[in-house]
């Protein structure tokens, strides 16, 4: 019984992680339908920053703090500039968007490369964030896990209210649904999708800010990381982040049992074939939002 | 997302008329190819062998090789518009399949490979290296386990109608799936070496310059035979309906084919010439490792592609020729100009020439080919965007 929470526990972590990086593309892939392979450098550009803050803050927790703010800011600058440069002029053409934002992502990992050098980095982890809780029952949970569960929590209640209460949000919903509509209603579609774009790229950058806690920061960490966050989407469903955050935790779990019973590349291997597998049944994903926009 | 030809402005959109074919002389067509193609040959096996270097001439064998793989993605993705990021998996599996047996075979009958010996975890070969072995198994796997693994899969994702950038991804997932596997089983596939060292191909002995001649020579002929058969493909029936299927599936679906099966045929093929690659790559450079088929060289092999010209014959093989040969030269000197530079050509070529540099030069306008003129799939897709844009 302990064996199975714990590993429940584990398997939930790793969705936290999952589920941390894919909420922004869920933004721009599942919203916009951007095929964005730069995200995972915009995940570095956030871990980067925090980097770069504690070398001038030194107090970790304070700086992890206001780490948290600029990494948004920085990775939905970022986005935005990209948005502006190059994905504007190639929206009917999503396959393509997919190979230009790879080269773009090749060049930030190679200027991350020369900016902070090839060699990983290492941030200091707050305190308050090193040691563990011991539950009832013989249960140890890493607090800084708990802190990134609580932080994919915090993200996904504010994205969704940003998106239900807010006049942005109902913008960003309604070009969502169909756009042609929107652009007659008066909504200005190109500054709706440039803030879509700031706010999933810089959720890219809280993502960056929450991997600090868990391992070394180096140039090529979002290559690593970006193919998990999109099949994370592609699985959950577009359109909707209910999806998302299911197959996020969902995937995690499996991951972590897989891990349990057999070896980590085995586990992978597994995952893959089941979202093979499941993508038979749903191959829309799990929630599709159907909206009468033929598109 | 990936209902697009749903669209009802693609109904609308005036563009796609059909590439008209060819009425008559189709005598003159084959004529023109086979100037081509013994223009080609006599390049390949006179003048390169002639002025290169024996180290220069094992580097043009490597990048045929990439130019192999180049010419199946120029039909998956240049006539069938399925963008393949994961063709680094069938590489992978013809190599290994390739350099398993070599490795069998330069350890002699009853002996395990050295590395099985170095990890030590091993008492005796493990069952599935058993039928490597032999030649007979070895070399038809090089070609059908890739073939068969696309044909799972493909016919598992296509007949479900998971397409654009869905199928990118996954077959993206599926190159990081393989590497992972492979780096995780070091013991039975060498880990991240790979299968390193390889000395002999079928009694010859690879560091002998002449033996490794012979490998060229191989190579060059075995790319020869892959581009008259894609060419043979893309002239036939079945290249327009792929191209048909690229443009408009919905369509094509509405006039009684089944899209599923001609993208297959397609993504099988492709498959296959990639593992031939594979194949041929390792008694030329003498390893196969994880490094060589993940996510980036996977990816990597589509740059050259997009560069020649996706949809042409030629173009991928010789933008996938010009891109190794840029890597070869630049990045030994100025490793991070070479990433910048890699870097700006996919945005570059990409956005603004998707057509390659074949639209440039004119060799895609032979619109008597029924080529498709670069400028008509520029726009492929209309989505939603246009209309407010």
């Amino acid at each position: 019984m302990t064996v199975l929470i714990g590993q429940l526990f584990t398997g939930v972590s790793i969705g936290a992680v999952l589920l941390l990086i894919a909420l922004g593309l869920a933004l721009t892939f599942g919203q916009m339908g951007v095929i964005n392979m730069a995200h995972g450098e915009f995940i570095m550009a956030g871990a980067y920053t925090t980097y770069v803050l504690q070398q001038v803050i030194t107090a970790a927790g304070w700086s992890l703090l206001i780490a948290l703010p600029i990494a948004f800011v920085v990775a939905g600058a970022m986005g935005v500039l990209l948005e502006m440069l190059l994905i504007r002029r190639l929206y009917a053409r999503p396959l393509d968007t997919l190979l230009v934002t790879w080269g773009v992502s090749l060049i930030l990992q190679q200027l991350a490369r020369d900016i902070f050098g090839s060699p990983n980095v290492q941030t200091r982890a707050p305190e308050l964030l090193t040691g563990n809780i011991a539950l009832p029952g013989g249960i140890t949970v890493a607090n800084n896990r708990l802190f990134i569960l609580a932080l994919a929590g915090g993200a996904v209640v504010a994205l969704t209210l940003a998106l239900r209460v807010t006049p942005l949000g109902r913008r960003i919903r309604a070009v969502v649904q169909n756009r042609d509509l929107a652009a007659v209603s008066g909504i200005p579609t190109a500054r709706v999708d440039r803030m879509t774009f700031f706010i999933g790229s810089g959720l890219a950058g809280i993502a960056g800010v929450a991997l600090t806690l868990l391992g070394p920061i180096g140039p090529t960490m979002g290559t690593n990381l970006i193919i998990d966050a999109f099949l994370v989407v592609v699985v959950g469903g577009i359109g909707q982040l209910k999806g998302t955050v299911i197959v996020a935790f969902a995937l995690g779990v499996l991951q972590a049992t897989g891990e349990y019973l057999t070896t980590l590349s085995v586990a992978k291997v597994m995952v893959f074939i089941a979202i093979v597998a499941f993508l038979q049944w749903r191959p829309q994903g799990l929630f599709t939002l159907r909206t009468r926009s033929l598109a | 997302m990936t209902t697009v030809a749903r669209d009802p402005v693609a109904a609308a959109d005036p563009s796609p008329t059909p590439p008209t074919r060819p009425a008559a002389g189709p005598s003159r067509h084959r004529y023109r190819a086979a100037v081509g193609f013994a223009f080609g040959a006599a390049l390949l096996f006179a003048v390169a062998p002639l002025l290169l270097s024996d180290f220069r001439l094992s580097l043009l064998a490597k990048y045929l090789c990439v130019a192999m793989v180049a010419v199946g993605i120029g039909l998956a993705w240049g006539r069938g518009g399925m963008l393949t990021l994961g063709q680094g998996v069938f590489f992978g599996l013809g190599g290994y399949a390739m350099a398993m047996h070599l490795k069998l075979a330069d350890a002699g009958p009853g002996n395990m490979p050295d590395f099985m010996m170095l990890y030590g975890q091993l008492d005796e070969l493990p069952l599935w290296w058993r039928p490597f072995a032999s030649p007979w198994f070895a070399l038809p796997a090089t070609m059908l386990l890739p073939m068969a693994v696309a044909f799972v899969l493909g016919s598992l994702v296509f007949r479900r109608r998971v397409r654009g950038a869905y199928f990118a991804i996954l077959s993206q997932a599926l190159a990081a799936a393989m590497v992972i596997l492979l780096i995780g089983q070091q013991g039975t596939t060498g880990g991240t070496n790979g299968l390193t060292d390889i000395q002999g191909f079928f009694g010859y002995d690879l560091d002998d310059p002449v033996n490794q001649r012979m490998v060229y020579f191989i190579i060059a002929g075995t790319l020869l035979a892959l581009l008259a058969l894609a060419r043979h493909l893309m002239q036939s029936r079945y290249g327009e309906l792929l191209v048909a299927v690229r443009d408009s599936e919905e369509r094509v679906r509405f006039l009684g084919y089944d899209p599923a099966t001609v993208k297959l045929v397609a993504y099988v093929v492709a498959a296959g010439m990639a593992g031939l690659a594979g194949a041929l790559f390792v008694p030329a450079v003498g390893i196969i490792s994880p490094a060589l088929i993940g996510i980036v060289p996977s990816i990597e092999f589509v740059i050259g592609v997009a560069i020649g010209g996706r949809a042409t014959l030629l173009g991928p093989v010789l933008g996938a020729v010009a891109v190794a040969w840029a890597r070869t030269a630049l990045s030994e000197r100025f490793p991070g100009t070479w990433t910048y530079l890699q870097g700006l050509l996919f945005v570059v070529v990409v956005a603004f020439l998707p057509g390659g540099l074949a639209s440039l030069i004119g060799l895609a306008r032979r619109r008597d080919d029924g080529e498709p003129r670069p400028s008509r799939f520029a726009r492929f897709r209309p989505r939603r965007r246009e209309g407010a844009a």
